[in-house]
């Protein structure tokens, strides 16, 4: 696939059609992936990967690269074209600036989770069937994929591309997932456990901001957390309970504009599953307003800024909090 | 630093007695910036306004916060005091520590420390208040009327005649409402359509008034002066400026068996129907449930014998686009439906009917030409029970927990007018209570019991039971003997209670007008603002506000127009200046705001800003049209980056008071 995406993008290079490509490349490590601008046939050829490490959503790089003059090519996972869809829809990305070529994906490993897996000095990976195989120091291990892939990858909503101007392989289905399984375990929780669970998940994080950096629904212009005018900013560094509040605060303003993409718990550092807490939200949303899936498409109304006939009574939200 | 003087009122005994207002002002004399701080008896009063002006002048305020009612109440009173004594009057805040506080807790300590809470927040918000200046926006010169029944008219009515123009939207085919099915009107008897079809004659007539029929109101956007409004004219497949209403193509249509609606479903009409002789506007109706024609392209007879060429089989729902300055609500009536009051037999029997039915059986225009005949036989009836109170007053749940108060006068009527005609039928009404208390009502009554010989009994009908022979079992309680009574009836009619109509709450979902739990349209102020809707701009009229009979609806009807004419007659409205403003360096333009904005009061614009590696970049972003703008606060709570503000209620504003409560200074 590596190979194929550098030949298609140095034919669009080379005849006009974009000035630059948003692709990934490596870093220290094979596992280190980053996303990168290459804007030769060279730079390709030198730097682009496309790997099982590969799992960076590219979407929210747009927002300040289609601004740029030049056509930029970008490569979009299905997850990811869901956020891109969503940034259209929310007039970040300027569409007639990029040229999109949908991927196939089955699944992103991390380097970190193969590491505490036991798979130690990773020099690289391929994929066999069902499995990973890694090349490491020690000779190559082979891995179950289902073993090695995140829970986001394992609960994959859709393989299915919701926006592209160009596909490479085969087009996949929208999947019957069980991403709210968890989210199931929790509400099951009384009040007491939830908030246990909540605190010993949330006291971990070192506010490294890393979550909402990567997040393409946190894309402001300027973040209200760091805004000493917002009021907020300072609020959620009060206290080290306050300091948890971050993340709800956060979960509140990507609500009906999350598409569920689990980059936040992917480059959390303390392994925080912060992508519950948005699912918790999107499970919601489905149940008061109608099944609705952010960045589906450009058009439709999201749920939390619309108002139909049909919408649930305050009064059932309030009874279903558990406030009672 | 703001310089703040606050004043808290006693309301009489309404705060005081709850609150201890003394120490109100002293704990409140401390918060920072507050540099006065009195309690007073009636603040409101010219004495307690004049303390307010003077301690802005001799202390040189920059602040005022108002301890007192409701900001609905006198907001605008300290407002324009702060305003004469030269301070700029949206730095005044009221905390409401009345409805809010005294009225609601019984215990003193409780009540006071709840009034400080409340008082230091309006003090925090204070801090961050700035002047604001009032702009103006132009009045359109145009009112709307929903709803074409005796209410709507005599408003639409009342409006044209001061000379604005006045448009009729009626959802049926013709304007007249629920008083065209009616035969006498109490207390005086006169014929509902000789009073009512000159009124209609004349709205159709007027030059300043347009009527809607078969019409209904799609969508409203705008506001007070201001209001776009789409109409839906529903098709009727005839076209209204050829149609001279010559009843040739009623005559000829074939199909025969449509129950009509005019008589209640108690008689037929064709496929192709004017509702009754005297219609307004005079023009027929296709109904394509049963036309064949339009079922399934085999007839045509009405095309071909209208002389006037107005069948028009490929009509289409229109919409019209118009502008208002007000817009009068006047949707009215219906009675319930009586599926839970299986007890009197209604679904059994076609004797046993609706107070509305017994008005088309008794009107000369109805099914039976007015003489009073069972349905279910034709014969007459000679004993009639009459059952008040059929789901009014009904705290069981399947009823109405309100009085509909036209029952216990129309019955009266149905009662003596039946004796009058029928002296040979005996005639029962079973009552809860009485109630006459209009003019000339009381009389009316007794002279149904005294001089007709109506037997009213108090009690109320436990159960009607059609029997083999045709007759009803009606057994019922005499509360005054404290006996059971068991009368063999040929006819039973139920005062059946009022309802809204159902198109009430979609409207006002449209309007933003708010309802009761009953949909009746909630008035500004139950005794001094009964005909205005809380929301600026929208009037009410008639039964749409709560039940009312013929001569309390025209009252209020002509209350509506008078403030509708009052809107009309000013060139220029004063707008709110609390209006929302976006901040263009934080704003992401992702159009959150625009999508809940109710008024359309927002737009996007391309700038260009300079970027910190100084380049340029283009970004869209949102810009407030402030004369549109109502100042709701919808966008800043839709913004996801806190860009979006509302002067007067700023997001910091807010957290200041919330802190405040909190206490986290």
């Amino acid at each position: 696939m590596q190979g194929m995406m550098i030949a298609r993008a140095g034919e669009l290079l080379e005849n006009g059609t974009v000035t630059r490509v948003l692709g990934w490349q490596t870093g220290e490590f094979v596992y280190d992936i980053t996303p990168a601008v290459f804007e030769s046939a060279e730079e390709l050829e030198k730097g682009f990967v496309y790997n099982s490490f590969c799992g960076n959503n590219l979407s929210k790089y747009l927002i300040q690269a289609s601004r740029k003059e030049g056509k930029i090519l970008v490569f979009l996972k299905p997850c990811d074209t869901y956020s891109f869809n969503q940034l259209i829809k929310e007039h970040r990305i300027v569409r007639e600036n990029v040229y999109i070529i949908g991927i196939p994906c089955d699944g992103k490993t991390d380097g970190e989770f193969l590491k505490a897996k036991g798979v130690k000095g990773i020099l690289g990976i391929r994929e066999e069937g069902d499995n990973f195989v890694v090349d490491t120091l020690y000779g190559e291990k082979t891995i179950a994929r289902e073993d090695a892939l995140p829970e986001r990858c394992r609960n994959c909503k859709s393989k299915k591309h919701m926006v592209y101007d160009e596909l490479m392989g085969e087009e996949g289905e929208v999947l019957d997932s069980h991403r709210f399984d968890m989210v199931e375990k929790l509400e099951a929780m009384t009040p007491d456990e939830r908030f246990a669970f909540w605190r010993s998940q949330l006291s971990r994080c070192i506010r490294c901001n890393a979550c909402r950096n990567v997040c393409p629904a946190c894309s402001c212009e300027k973040c209200v957390f760091d805004n000493p005018q917002s009021g907020i900013a300072q609020k959620a560094a009060a206290d080290s309970f306050e300091e948890n509040m971050f993340h709800i605060i956060r979960a509140f303003h990507v609500a009906g504009r999350c598409t569920d993409c689990g980059e936040c718990s992917r480059v959390c550092p303390q392994n925080i599953p912060l992508h519950l807490l948005n699912r918790k939200f999107i499970k919601d949303i489905d149940t008061f307003y109608g099944e609705y899936q952010a960045g589906e498409d450009t058009e439709s109304r999201a749920p939390l800024t619309n108002y139909t006939q049909e919408d649930v009574e305050p009064s059932i939200v309030y009874t279903r909090g558990g406030n009672n | 630093m703001q310089r703040i003087g606050v004043f808290v009122c006693w309301c009489g005994s309404n705060i005081a007695g709850t609150v201890d207002v003394k120490a109100v002002s002293e704990a409140l004399s401390h918060e920072p910036g507050v540099v006065y701080s009195i309690n007073y008896q009636y603040m409101c009063s010219e004495a307690g306004q004049n303390l307010v002006k003077d301690a802005i002048r001799d202390y040189n305020l920059t602040g005022v916060v108002i301890c007192s009612c409701s900001p609905r109440m006198h907001e605008n009173t300290f407002r324009k005091a702060a305003a004469s004594a030269g301070l700029n009057p949206y730095m005044v805040e009221i905390a409401n520590i009345r409805e809010q506080c005294s009225w609601i807790h019984k215990d003193m300590p409780t009540a006071t420390e709840k009034a400080i809470i409340l008082g230091r927040a309006a003090i925090a918000k204070v801090h961050l208040n700035a002047p604001l200046m009032a702009g103006e926006s132009p009045v359109i010169k145009r009112a709307l009327v929903i709803g074409g029944g005796i209410a709507g008219i005599q408003t639409a009515l009342d409006i044209a005649d001061a000379g604005f123009e006045v448009d009729i939207v009626e959802k049926e085919p013709t304007i007249g409402g629920k008083m065209t099915q009616l035969d006498k009107t109490f207390p005086t008897l006169d014929c509902a359509a000789c009073i009512l079809t000159p009124k209609m004659v004349d709205c159709a007539q007027h030059e300043k008034i347009n009527i809607f029929s078969f019409s209904e109101v799609e969508k409203v956007k705008g506001f007070v002066g201001n209001f776009h409004v789409t109409i839906k004219k529903k098709a009727r497949f005839v076209d209204e400026t050829k149609c001279t209403g010559c009843g040739e193509c009623t005559a000829k249509c074939p199909v025969k068996g449509v129950p009509n609606e005019f008589n209640l479903g108690m008689d037929n009409r064709r496929a192709i129907y004017i509702p009754f002789a005297q219609a307004v506007p005079k023009v027929a109706t296709i109904d394509p449930n049963y036309c064949n024609m339009l079922k399934n392209g085999k007839c045509g007879l009405c095309a071909k014998v209208c002389g006037a060429g107005a069948i028009d089989y490929k009509q289409q729902d229109q919409f019209v686009e118009r502008e208002y300055g007000a817009i009068v609500v006047a949707t009215g009536f219906n009675p319930i439906k009586l599926d839970q009051f299986d007890e009197f037999g209604y679904s059994q029997s076609k004797d046993v009917i609706t107070s509305l039915e017994f008005e088309r059986l008794t009107n000369a225009a109805g099914p039976t030409s007015g003489t009073l005949l069972r349905p279910s036989d034709g014969k007459h009836p000679h004993t009639i029970v009459f059952v008040q109170c059929v789901g009014s007053r009904d705290t069981s749940g399947c009823g109405k927990t309100y009085c509909s108060r036209i029952c216990c006068m129309y019955t009266a009527k149905h009662a003596m007018l039946t004796r009058e005609k029928y002296p040979d039928t005996d005639v029962y009404v079973f009552y809860i209570d009485v109630r006459s208390p209009g003019k000339n009502y009381d009389e009316f009554y007794r002279r149904a019991v005294e001089q007709y010989g109506v037997h009213y009994i108090k009690g109320m009908v436990g159960k009607v039971a059609p029997r083999a022979d045709g007759k009803l079992m009606v057994q019922a309680s005499d509360l005054i003997a404290g006996e059971q009574l068991h009368i063999e009836a040929d006819l039973v009619v139920l005062a059946t209670a009022i309802e809204p109509d159902k198109t009430a709450r979609p409207l006002a979902t449209m309007l933003t007008a708010s309802m009761d739990t009953n949909d009746f349209f909630t008035e500004a102020h139950a005794k001094l603002r009964p005909v205005e809707s809380p929301t600026a701009g929208i009037f009410l009229s008639g039964a749409c506000q709560g039940p009312k009979d013929i001569p309390d609806t025209v009252s209020q009807a002509g209350a509506a127009a008078a403030k509708v004419i009052g809107l009309l007659a000013k060139d220029k409205l004063t707008t709110n200046p609390c209006v929302a403003e976006s901040n263009e360096l934080m704003c992401n333009g992702c159009s959150s705001c625009e999508k809940v904005c109710p008024y359309g009061a927002i737009t996007y614009l391309d700038k260009e800003f300079r970027m910190p590696d100084r380049t340029t970049m283009v970004r869209r972003v949102a810009s407030v049209n402030p004369a549109v703008c109502q100042g709701c606060g919808a966008c800043t709570v839709a913004c996801p980056s806190g860009a979006m503000d509302l002067k007067g209620f700023s997001n910091s504003q807010i957290m200041a008071e919330v802190d405040a409560i909190c206490q986290m200074k």
